[in-house]
């Protein structure tokens, strides 16, 4: 670990900061529906929308409602995803003339892009074609993050209003959304990387000769469109089975920053807008400090542990001051990788520049622990902040009572109801990550998919598990999905993920929206201070290492002490 | 019922004995099926029972090992039990004295309850029926619940309320309840039952203290839902991590994988809970007060606005002397001699303050009633009183009064006709004839919402004595308390706003409610309502029920009509207003320990993973060991000291539950500091050291 190191990562978290407090404010616009700077332009554009699909945008839901606008628009995407694959040999825009996806295959991607995980069980350059890409990928790249935020939008008028029987327009969130918050982002973003050396066309590949001589066929397309809003909407599916670890997707320091802060910045302002939302910037603050220790501390375990090196790299003779640098991209270096791997697991982003397979056992426990979490540190876009407020009514649940009134929080009375919808979408989590790895390593089939033995070999099908519910896509690697058992597993694991909790959370939304909002008085439990955020971290740790210290210790924590003792796998 | 419910210890022990016996009986599995947590013990310790007598008959493992941990598995089960039992024993107790005041009473009904003539039929008072009309004698036991049509009597209540003293009950007003099971001491009255038998006051009573009718409160169903999904996570986790061990070289036994279960899912504060709930409601009773529902208690915690009578409960009641005001020429004690002779003869609580107040502050000492005085009484009329003694005409009255009087026979003041009637002629009056000094001291006594009571000698003006109603001195701190608890206190009396804001700012209530007619409480209560607040207020009165209806923790007088003893969710036997405060306190302490014991619970799990996971795993993986930070003497120790920990705390904790966590009125931030501090930060740290001393203790005895 250096000074710069750490004042490279002080500096690119300063620059999320300095940026999302702005752009909070411009999503908080959106959230109250209000006009802003982009009105006058866009305003015409999404009255369109409502026009063509008859939507009467003053109308709004109720969470039953909303919920299903959510579902019935899901399967719209996963069937035209669906088609989209399986039909891309006979559609146009197809230069290197790729035949159909195989069903199962196709199955997992339909559902990995629509659920914002994009867990990618196929290299992008050599499965799908540029329409598959653009039409089906890209679009729900957007879709899928404005679905996110959408229900935490109706999450928060939950908190935000009293006695309230609607929570807001699905088709209207979903709209506003994608037209004033992602695509004008994206598209300034996508021309900055062009500008920063990012490819972006529809050829479909160029050979070349090496200098040793060799022919090479490299890849092309539309990749700075893509990168731009893979980052922004947390999706993380590259174009490149490498992503952005890929010259072509992330050429230099400068991008590489740039996508750091891009995946970073909505979840980092909607956890703020949300403050605002709820009228009350503290709350905002309260939540995002409890993230920022999470996450940094996580960066500071990885930046240590790497740069530590392990023994039996200095045993084959390498520089034991340069750490551990397999799977890193030496452009990049220790810092920015510790930085880039914690957001990117931390938020449902799981693009990657570090090869979390290649990572030190304790550097890979905390990618590992970020995404068993659910991915909420701050998060993906949208999905962080609903999946946080979750574990915050756990939270305060259990300690409320301890200042002598039943628990409330934001003003809203936690009860039965709210409490049965909670421990449900908590229990998703460990019945499918725990389920289904139970699962996988009593079967042979799935274990032969295992690139490594012991210990590390039940990280990677932990990792994997963990990773698609949590709707973060990242892999350890290692383990080759493209299995009829993992795409379909690890498919359902998505659904669950997004599905079996953002229901919940919708429901939980229209019982508190319902409720009246009581005012807060001195008896209050505070939700504001550095105790809360201290109850927060508490709550968190010990609830999420209750859950996993068993598969942890069986995992990392043992690779770790083997390692130290100079085994490896 | 209360004197010998206070004597009652925490662990009496024949509730101690009764409740062991209780434990067994609980075992039933359709009772336990009510508590998740310890239905699944139960069904696990079955289990290991199953692999226990394998293991004696095969030898496959040691029996010794499954036998202990089958043990210690029921043990944590009757533990719970136990908890439970204790709690519910304590209320037994109280119950079956009670039940002792109901048996074989007997009852004079009139045959027809319409035409009320002497036509009387003895019948049993468990045949009486509602709108049935008993006379009820001296020495005579009140057949049932009902309202007095006709008489009055004195009533001993002390069945119900431990108080001996008896109590007054007549036909109409507010004093018309009579409660079944009091005796009438003097007089007879008639009255007509209002409660079926099975459901009077008493019965309710009874069914309350046993726990008969306990149905769980909503903050008890929420938190059971979070015990429920925390024992199905860690059953995901248990079940899973058999197939994962097994990929990692290791084949786990079903016994270790179950002891490992019990001691993740809370079994503490799923045997403590309803403990804590029959407890809370212990305390509620062992304080004269009776809720209808355990839900009433929790709404107490969650109160945010009090609603309280001025008087009896901020002020004493009585308007009382509090200051001697002379006019020129005359000193404070002078006035203080004349009024002090002046009310020797008046038995009003205003006429004996004036003799307390002379009495302790001039130390004049009071002169015995002279055989010649006569005594002026005070009527309607006249509007003052006093004494006529030879060569001396005391009087004490209203302003206006005394000074018309020293108009026509006095001597002090000029002279002025004072023709015709009315307030224009009385104002001009006083104005003009009384000196200004004494103006003055009038007009700031009316401000400040006080009385002003004239004295005269002889017709000639002494000055002024300052009655007011006297704000009980303890009574500021205890709100100024329950500002800082984030409750609201509002002050309702009769009075006008000017009186009214007065004793307000004086008593340190943050609101008040003036010339309040119970239509205005009610509306109140529902503007705050509206704004999200729960309310308690208590009231006694007919006109009261809406109110306490309408209010979320409402307090009705034992002395109070039966109208507002239906309406209300609790009922105070000591009809003591005051006790709303504490009511409050008690309901927060009921939700704090519910809190403190379930964070205690599970911070506890962290330290039984470092003592399990180590022992589970270090066959195959010695490197494991680096978990034992506890340094644990075998595997098989690691194990059996936490589940012998799990079962043993929830013993230790049975006197905390029963008795519930200290409680301080002081606001959320500071509460939940100490709290996280004790229950949060304690509970983890506490089972390492417990775990460890058991771990000694094992191997001293070579148990594993």
């Amino acid at each position: 670990m250096t000074f710069v190191g750490w004042l490279q990562i002080a500096i690119v978290l300063a620059l999320v900061l300095a940026t999302a407090i702005p752009l909070s404010g411009y999503i908080a616009g959106i959230y109250a529906g209000k006009d802003n700077f982009l009105s006058p332009v866009l305003r015409p554009v999404e009255r369109g929308f409502y026009w063509l699909a008859g939507v009467d945008e003053t109308r709004e839901q109720s969470s039953f409602l909303y919920a299903i606008a959510l579902i019935a628009f899901s399967i719209a995407g996963f069937v035209s995803l669906y088609a989209l694959q399986r039909f891309q040999n006979v559609l146009p825009l197809n230069p290197q003339g790729f035949d159909a996806v195989g069903a199962d295959l196709a199955f997992n991607t339909s559902i990995s892009f629509i659920t914002n995980t994009n867990w990618q069980n196929y290299g992008g350059e050599t499965t799908m074609s540029h329409l598959t890409q653009m039409l089906g990928l890209t679009v729900h790249n957007f879709l899928s993050a404005a679905t996110g935020l959408a229900i935490a939008f109706a999450f928060v008028r939950a908190f935000a209003r009293s006695s309230a029987a609607t929570v807001g327009n699905f088709w209207v969130d979903v709209t506003r959304v994608s037209l004033y918050i992602l695509l004008p982002i994206a598209i300034v973003l996508a021309l900055v990387f062009v500008a920063l050396g990012v490819p972006q066309t529809l050829a479909g590949s160029v050979d070349v000769t090496t200098l040793e001589g060799a022919k090479q066929t490299i890849s092309m397309g539309p990749m700075a469109s893509q990168e731009a809003i893979k980052q922004l909407g947390t999706n993380g599916g590259g174009f490149f089975n490498a992503n952005s670890a890929h010259p072509f997707e992330n050429p230099n320091a400068w991008t590489n920053i740039l996508q750091i802060w891009a995946l970073l910045l909505i979840p980092v302002a909607s956890v703020i807008a949300f403050g605002r939302a709820v009228g009350d910037l503290r709350q905002g603050r309260a939540i995002l400090i409890t993230m920022a220790i999470l996450l940094i501390v996580g960066v500071g375990v990885i930046y240590w542990a790497e740069s530590a090196g392990t023994l039996g790299l200095t045993a084959l003779g390498l520089d034991p001051s340069a750490g551990n640098l397999e799977g890193k991209e030496i452009r990049f270096g220790q810092a920015m990788s510790a930085l880039f791997t914690s957001a990117t697991t931390g938020t449902g982003t799981g693009a990657v520049i570090t090869m979390h397979d290649s990572l030190t056992p304790l550097g890979g426990l905390v990618p590992l622990f970020n995404i068993l979490a659910g991915c909420i540190w701050p998060g993906g876009v949208g999905a962080g902040l609903y999946g946080f407020l979750v574990v915050a009514i756990v939270a305060v649940f259990v300690a409320g009572l301890m200042v002598g009134r039943t628990p409330e929080y934001l003003g809203k009375k936690i009860e039965s109801r709210e409490m049965k919808l909670a421990m449900f979408a908590v229990l998703i989590y460990p019945m499918v990550v725990l389920g289904f790895s139970g699962a996988s390593v009593l079967l042979k089939t799935a274990l032969d998919s295992l690139n490594n033995a012991g210990p590390h070999g039940l990280s990677e099908i932990i990792y994997a598990y963990a990773s698609t519910n949590a709707n973060n896509g990242s892999a350890f690697a290692g383990l080759n999905g493209a299995t009829p058992w993992f795409n379909t597993t690890l498919g359902l694991a998505m659904l669950f993920g997004r599905f079996a909790y953002a229901i919940p959370v919708l429901a939980l939304a229209g019982g508190l929206a319902a409720k009246k909002k009581a005012p807060a008085s001195a008896g209050t439990f505070p939700t504001t201070g550095p105790l809360f955020v201290g109850l927060l971290l508490g709550v968190i740790v010990i609830l999420y290492l209750l859950q996993y210290f068993p598969a942890l210790a069986l995992g990392p924590v043992v690779e770790h002490f083997l390692m130290l003792s100079g085994k490896a796998f | 019922m209360s004197t010998n419910a206070k004597a009652q210890g925490l662990f009496d022990p024949k509730i101690i004995r009764a409740a062991a016996l209780d434990a067994l009986r609980k075992l039933d599995p359709r009772k336990l099926a009510k508590n998740p947590v310890i239905f699944v013990t139960e069904a696990v310790s079955l289990v290991v029972t199953g692999f226990f007598i394998r293991d004696l008959i095969t030898h496959e493992s040691s029996p010794l090992f499954s036998g202990q941990i089958a043990f210690w598995l029921w043990f944590t089960v009757l533990f719970a039990n136990f908890a439970e039992a204790v709690a519910e024993g304590r209320g037994k107790a109280q119950a079956d004295a009670l039940r002792k005041t109901r048996s074989d009473t007997r009852a004079k009904r009139y045959v027809d309850s319409k035409n009320l003539s002497e036509v009387i039929q003895p019948v049993n008072a468990q045949d009486l029926r509602v709108g049935d009309v008993v006379l009820v004698e001296a020495g005579d036991i009140i057949p049932g619940d009902g309202e007095i049509i006709e008489g009055v009597a004195s009533v001993n209540e002390s069945a119900i309320t431990g108080e001996s003293a008896p109590v007054i009950r007549e036909a109409g007003g507010d004093r018309s309840a009579v409660t079944g099971g009091t005796t009438v001491l003097s007089d007879h009255i008639k009255v007509r039952i209002t409660a079926a038998q099975g459901s009077t006051f008493i019965d309710r009573m009874i069914a309350l203290v046993e726990g008969a009718e306990r149905q769980k409160t909503p903050n008890e169903l929420a938190l059971s839902i979070l015990l429920s999904g925390l024992t199905l996570i860690f059953l995901i986790v248990c079940v899973t991590l058999w197939p994962i061990a097994a990929y990692s070289g290791t084949v786990l036994s079903v016994t270790v994988l179950i002891a490992l279960l019990v001691c993740l899912i809370p079994t503490t504060i799923g045997g403590l809970l309803s403990a804590i709930g029959v407890a809370g409601m212990d305390r509620l009773i062992r304080f004269n007060v009776i809720a209808t529902s355990g839900r009433a208690v929790e709404a107490a915690g969650d109160v945010d606005t009090l609603l309280l009578d001025k008087t009896g409960t901020i002020t004493f009641g009585n308007r009382m002397a509090d200051e001697f005001i002379p006019v020129a020429g005359v000193t404070e004690r002078a006035l203080a001699e004349a009024a002090l002779i002046a009310s020797l003869a008046d038995e009003t609580p205003e006429g004996r303050s004036i003799v307390a107040l002379a009495k302790s502050r001039y130390e004049i000492a009071a002169p015995s009633l002279p055989p010649e005085a006569t005594v002026v009484e005070f009527t309607a009329q006249t509007r003052i009183s006093g004494l006529d003694m030879p060569g001396r005409v005391l009087r004490k009255g209203a302003v206006d009064a005394i000074l018309a009087q020293s108009a026509t026979t006095g001597t002090a003041a000029p002279m002025r006709n004072s023709g015709g009637a009315g307030v224009l002629v009385r104002q001009a009056t006083i104005g003009d004839l009384a000196p200004a000094d004494f103006r003055q001291a009038v007009d700031r006594i009316s401000r400040s919402g006080g009385t002003p009571l004239a004295v005269s000698d002889s017709g000639r003006l002494l000055g002024v004595i300052h009655l007011k109603d006297i704000v009980k001195p303890d009574i500021r701190p205890r709100f100024a308390e329950l500002r800082a608890m984030g409750i609201k206190t509002v002050m309702v009396t009769g009075d006008n706003p000017i009186t009214a804001a007065a004793i307000a700012s004086e008593a340190g209530v943050d609101d008040f409610l003036a010339q309040a007619t119970p239509e205005d409480k009610l509306a109140y209560i529902r503007r705050e309502q509206q704004g999200g607040r729960l309310i308690a207020m208590c009231g006694d009165g007919t006109n009261d029920a809406p109110a306490l209806a309408q209010a979320d923790v409402g307090v009705a007088m034992q002395t109070g009509t039966q109208a507002a003893r239906e309406a209300g969710n609790m009922v105070d036997l000591d009809s003591d207003p005051t006790k709303l405060i504490e009511i409050v306190g008690i309901g927060k302490q009921l939700l704090m320990t519910r809190g403190s014991l379930t964070t205690f619970s599970i911070a506890n799990d962290v330290a039984k993973y470092f003592a399990i996971i180590p022992a589970l795993f270090v066959t195959t993986y010695p490197e494991l060991g680096a978990l034992n930070i506890m340094g644990l003497s075998s595997d098989k120790s690691a194990i059996l000291s936490a589940v012998i920990f799990n079962a043993l705390i929830i013993i230790a904790l049975i006197p905390l539950a029963l008795k519930g966590v200290a409680y301080r009125p002081v606001g959320a931030a500071s509460l939940l500091r100490r709290n996280l501090l004790i229950y949060g930060l304690g509970g983890v740290i506490v089972p390492f050291i417990g775990i460890k001393i058991i771990d000694v203790l094992i191997s001293a005895l070579h148990l594993a």
